[in-house]
């Protein structure tokens, strides 16, 4: 006989036979697999899930700036004490000053561009569409350290900066929710009592609020749109003390510049850079009124993190796989002793030891294997409707259905051996006489 | 019968022994035999004699403790396991007292199960199951299961699928111990009927009626060979 086509089909028709014997007991079956199902399927949804939330987090570092040092302005905590037990005519003065520009210019080489920036929060009014936004004065070089470009028109430049024009630029939300059914270019929004002349409307940016607020700090509202207008013209309409009204009582705060992006020239140097930066102000800040923000660095902690997470998603999956095998073991022994008299058969009828151990193995490994195999559809359905329902953002990696599947596989090997040697092992004689 | 053939069955001073802690139990005391190819040969004796046991060495399921065994000629007391299955496969066939059909599988399946370890290409492997089930009068229970058969139709589904290799030897322990008299008779008259087709038959049997239709009749006890009677 041809022995390869012969053994191609025998092999079939011992997976058609185990195929049967497991539908026969079919809820048995289930039952056995389902500890498989669910640690396959949650391991893979949770990888899915995690993947995609680790994608938006680095998505959004990476919007700050892998090249860039964040410096913020921080209202010094025993500062908040004092300033809520004085009242008024009090203006409280901390954070980042034009010095601190200078000094990090003048001493620090590899940096290509410090960029500072005064952020106000208030209202923007399009006659009677209002928004909640934020006022950002800063330089005309401002969306290069972002990435960001300018969707429609252009950034204010050097001229109009120097000029202190009444001109700004809206973030792709502000644009939308002032002018939802018309062009906002060439159109003027109202600040408080001054008008802007809209020259520009930047690129729209994937972010979720959660956790952008979280990078940003406390410090920084990232659910607010922004509207950027030239430093100049915002020292000159805002001055340099604001006030905002807090609790029923007015609060003075005199700061110079909220923001400080440095972005050095080489990215490799960017921690390094961050160290002398902190040494610096530290210098010549008396009181922690700042803080640094180094997006490369949350970058790491945020791969490292996922790592972690992987890391325990591997343990959950190896611990279910574990469990789901023992499951299989058990009902793959109780598999044996219930057909005792059918293994006595076919070793009367000429079965092999090796024919009895692959007809229990092709068993289990069926079992553990339609259990993977149900749990990547489960496991790849649920991160959908999550996303669907959810509105968050789901990766499956090609890697993770593949490889639970061939783990689930394999558990039915590792675990389906033992019995189908058991059953092998039995004497024919005996196993003709069982009941 | 022809004594000048090679004897398609010799035992030569074979012993069984159990071993059940400290006792062993003899079950087979130094038996020789000679069976021709052909023969059709019943075994008889007490309860507890011996004769499953010297059925189970003679279907190869079982090896003497001491002793040769030459089946066809070939020394199969010393061979190894995976050997003795082929052989049990190829040249002999079992009929068992409670039928031992395969529960899940169909009549036609059950049939082919020998078939299917000794690698018969499909559709051959059904034209044989389909002919064999027509010659026992099963023709038309082709997709049945065997609960749904009696006893006697039981039955004759293993004397089909213990032909399905074309074995030289037959073995049936009790084959119509669980039959009615007439189911019996219908097995006995297919037992004559392959034994005048050339087949040789061994059969264990409580029954003389059954024991004396073969041509051959020999008596256990207590391990040894009482009587040997030629019809
Ligand atoms: N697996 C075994 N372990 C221990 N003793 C055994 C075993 N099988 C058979 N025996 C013993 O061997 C002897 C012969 O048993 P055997 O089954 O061959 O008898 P038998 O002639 O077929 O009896 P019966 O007519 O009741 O079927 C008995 O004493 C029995 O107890
Ligand atoms: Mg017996």
């Amino acid at each position: 006989m041809i022995p390869l086509p012969s053994f191609s089909s025998r092999f079939r028709r011992t997976v058609q036979l185990g195929i049967r014997s497991l539908w026969l007991h079919r809820l048995r079956s289930l039952l056995t697999v389902l500890g498989i199902v669910f640690g396959v399927c949650s391991v893979i949804a949770m990888l899915a899930i995690g993947e995609g939330a680790s994608y938006e987090a680095q998505q959004q570092i990476k919007n700050l700036g892998s090249q860039n040092i964040l410096l913020k302005s921080v209202k010094p905590a025993e500062e908040e004490k004092v300033s809520n037990r004085q009242q008024n005519n009090f203006a409280l003065e901390y954070g980042l000053k034009q010095d601190d520009i200078r000094r990090i210019r003048d001493t620090i080489p590899g940096i290509e561009l410090v960029v500072p920036a005064r952020v106000i929060r208030d209202y923007v009014w399009n006659i009677t569409h209002r928004v909640d936004a934020e006022i950002v004065g800063t330089l005309p070089n401002h969306p290069a350290t972002r990435n960001q470009s300018v969707a429609q028109g252009r950034f204010f430049n050097d001229l109009e900066m120097d000029a202190a024009s009444p001109v700004c630029v809206l973030g792709h939300d502000v644009a939308l929710k002032l002018f939802p059914a018309e062009e906002a270019l060439g159109r003027d929004v109202r600040v408080g009592l001054n008008y802007y002349r809209v020259i520009g409307i930047m690129e729209p940016r994937a972010r979720s609020a959660a956790s952008e607020a979280s990078i940003d700090g406390p410090a920084a509202n990232a659910a607010l749109g922004r509207l950027y207008i030239p430093l100049e013209t915002a020292r000159r309409r805002f001055g340099e003390i604001l006030s905002r009204r807090r609790g029923g009582t007015y609060e003075a705060e005199k700061v110079a510049l909220h923001e400080i992006t440095v972005r050095v020239s080489r990215p490799e140097t960017v921690i390094a850079i961050s160290e002398v930066v902190k040494d610096i102000l530290a210098r010549h800040h008396t009181r922690k009124d700042y803080e640094v923000v180094v997006p490369l660095e949350l970058l790491r902690r945020a791969e490292r993190t996922k790592q972690i997470f992987n890391l325990v998603l591997g343990s959950i999956a190896a611990i279910s796989l574990l469990v789901g095998g023992i499951g299989i073991m058990n009902i793959m022994l109780a598999n044996v002793t219930e057909r005792t008299r059918e293994i006595g058969i076919r070793r009367a009828l000429g079965a092999r030891r090796k024919d009895i151990i692959t007809q229990f193995l092709v068993e289990s490994v069926l079992l553990s294997g339609s259990g993977g195999l149900i749990g990547v559809a489960l496991g790849i359905a649920i991160p959908f409707a999550v996303s669907a329902l959810a509105h968050m953002k789901v990766i499956i990696t090609p890697w993770s259905p593949i490889a639970a599947f061939t783990l689930s596989a394999m558990v039915g090997i590792l675990f389906g051996i033992y019995p189908a040697r058991r059953a092998a092992a039995l004497d024919p004689v005996e196993a003709l006489r069982h009941e | 019968m022809a004594a000048s053939t090679q004897p398609i069955v010799l035992l030569d001073k074979v012993r069984k022994a159990y071993r059940m802690g400290e006792f062993t139990v003899e079950a087979l005391r130094g038996l020789d035999l000679h069976i021709a190819p052909g023969e059709y040969l019943s075994i008889m004796g007490p309860s507890g004699c011996g004769k499953s046991t010297l059925l189970n060495v003679l279907g190869c399921l079982d090896r003497p403790t001491s002793g040769r065994y030459l089946l066809g000629g070939d020394d199969v007391s010393t061979i190894p396991d995976d050997d003795l299955s082929s052989i049990r496969g190829k040249r002999l066939g079992f009929v068992f007292q409670s039928y031992n059909l395969i529960p899940q599988l169909t009549v036609l399946e059950n049939i082919e199960v020998p078939l299917f370890y000794q690698n018969t290409p499909e559709d051959e492997a059904r034209t044989i199951a389909t002919e064999l089930a027509s010659r026992v009068g099963l023709g038309h229970r082709l997709n049945h299961r065997p609960f749904e058969l009696s006893g006697g139709q039981q039955q004759r589904v293993a004397i089909a699928r213990a032909l399905a290799n074309n074995p030289l030897v037959l073995l049936a322990d009790e084959a119509t111990g669980n039959l009615d008299s007439a189911s019996g008779r219908e097995i006995l008259s297919l037992f004559d009927d392959l034994h005048s087709q050339g087949k040789t038959l061994i059969m264990v049997t409580h029954d003389l009626g059954v024991g004396e239709r073969a041509a051959r009749l020999i008596r256990l006890r207590d391990g040894e060979l009482e009587s040997d009677t030629r019809r």
